[in-house]
């Protein structure tokens, strides 16, 4: 029998909305915070190795999903449970400081996601080699190009060694040849036997080359569970008729 | 349990906090013509400001007038920046909050590091100053260190709970601030509270704003060769300590559910 290393039962998220209350109405009560349903109780089991895709139209509830597997968010009802494996969830260029260098970010970055001084500073010159920053990699990110500072986040995400990965469309950045590259980098992630990858891709081509199984959600619920290749077909079919 | 998790978390993000706390000073002066010179011309020009208030508007002179205003000011920007800041912290963080898992409060932590690294150059400016004017020093000198602690402990508690309401209620920073503006008229930050007020209402300002208490301590030991009051400075320390446990415990038991509102 398969190890199992994610499992999630009944979860409900919602996400709270204050609306803007004129100064007239400030003190006369009534209900101002209004809650938006955005996962309705899904419930699914995620074995050691396996990659699973998440897709659905935009607002689904594929991103709030993934956010409460991290331990960002918190389910309101329902369970998660890692059985105690590490998890992360790709962020690209979060906690950077512009004003400063590429490798005071690094520094920064690699910390905020947990990892010890050490560990970055082992992983320091890999991470400027594969950014192919050079030089640049001692100048303030703020005097980067859009380019530049994409392959910088991409390299240090991409450095990151957790049980469980998950990934919210970040496949590929940079200029044709980089994204050749970071697109092999994430294979090489994902197709690590020992990893269990959950990732969200609007490219049905990606999902259905790399993932073991796929989950349509709908409007908070799943859909579909099963084969990439089933599941894919019926997503196309729905979404042709949606355009229709 | 609170307590456990809280040091057990600090240990693991001091490194981030440390580096954090530096990148943000770096990047504060970064592009700026003079750089880290502003921490020591801002709270100097504020001082000739505020001792030309009390000293020539005011009329009220006091001995060793600059430093006293100086100390009150050292003191005061350091609670104000940190409690004035923590009601849009996690908003400003955004992406921080949004994205990866991090113990909330250590956003505040980290911003009171930034603070108190300028309170630290604004003390270094009061010791040259107190060297210039040939301030009579003693023993009391140490003495600073628990008003300094209190001020600490209390400006960490009121952040923390003020950071979590922040999250939920949005006129809170502009609440805040009119507060803040009365607590600085309050505290003494320009003139001395026992002079300017005495009485029953005096002695009533220096026993129920926690900041007054810190800063007129502090004056005592570094300016007067005197004592703190021991018996409020210990209050303030035990009701920090009080709400700084009850702040963690919050900020823990809703940390998941900023995002969902952010």
């Amino acid at each position: 029998m398969m190890e199992k290393t994610i499992e999630v039962k009944d979860l409900k998220i919602g996400y709270r909305t204050m609306e803007p209350v004129s100064f007239k109405r400030l003190f006369k009560g009534g209900k101002r915070v209004s809650v938006e349903q955005a996962v309705k109780g899904i419930s699914f089991d995620v074995h050691k190795g396996e990659i699973v895709g998440l897709i659905g139209q935009n607002g689904s509830g594929k991103s709030t999903t993934l956010r409460c597997l991290a331990g960002i968010i918190s389910p309101d009802e329902g369970s998660v449970n890692l059985f105690g494996n590490s998890v992360s969830l790709l962020a690209i260029g979060v906690g950077f400081q512009k004003e400063l260098t590429g490798r005071v970010n690094i520094m920064l970055s690699g910390l905020l996601m947990g990892f010890s001084e050490k560990e970055i500073e082992a992983k320091m010159d890999s991470i400027i080699e594969f950014s192919e920053l050079g030089k640049y990699i001692d100048k303030p990110v703020s005097s980067y190009s859009s380019g530049m500072h994409s392959r910088l986040a991409f390299a240090i995400t991409a450095m990151l060694d957790t049980e469980i990965l998950l990934i919210d469309e970040i496949f590929s950045v940079g200029d044709a040849r980089f994204k050749k590259k970071s697109r092999a980098k994430m294979q090489e992630l994902i197709m690590d036997k020992n990893r269990t990858v959950i990732m969200i891709s609007h490219s049905l081509d990606t999902m259905a080359s790399m993932c073991d199984r796929i989950i349509w959600l709908h409007q908070g619920e799943i859909k579909m569970i099963g084969e990439p290749k089933e599941v894919l077909e019926k997503y196309n079919e729905f979404m042709t008729k949606s355009i229709k | 349990m609170v307590f456990k998790r809280f040091f057990k978390d600090l240990s693991r993000y001091r490194k981030y906090l440390v580096c954090s706390a530096k990148a943000s000073l770096k990047s504060e002066v970064a592009g700026s013509y003079l750089a880290w010179l502003w921490w020591i011309i801002e709270p100097f020009c504020f001082m000739l400001i505020y001792t030309f208030i009390s000293e020539v508007v005011f009329s009220k002179p006091m001995k060793f007038a600059s430093i006293f205003v100086f100390l009150g000011l050292t003191f005061w920007d350091f609670f104000n920046r940190s409690v004035g800041s923590s009601a849009g912290l996690l908003k400003s963080n955004k992406t921080i909050v949004t994205r990866i898992y991090l113990p909330k409060y250590l956003l505040y932590i980290k911003l009171m590091l930034v603070n108190a690294f300028k309170m630290l150059i604004s003390l270094f400016i009061c010791f040259a100053l107190m060297v210039f004017y040939r301030v009579p020093v003693s023993w009391h000198l140490v003495e600073i260190i628990p008003c300094i602690l209190m001020l600490f402990i209390i400006t960490f508690g009121i952040g923390c709970f003020f950071m979590h309401f922040g999250v939920y209620v949005r006129d809170l920073s502009k609440i805040i601030r009119i507060v803040l503006r009365l607590v600085f008229y309050m505290s003494g930050v320009f003139y001395n509270i026992s002079a300017s007020i005495g009485g029953f209402y005096g002695k009533l300002l220096l026993k129920v704003n926690p900041v007054a208490v810190a800063m007129d301590g502090c004056r005592k030991a570094l300016l007067y060769c005197e004592s703190p009051d021991w018996v409020m400075l210990g209050v303030w320390a035990a009701i920090g300590i009080l709400i700084s446990i009850l702040g963690i415990a919050l900020v823990y038991k809703n940390e998941n559910n900023y995002g969902k509102i952010l």
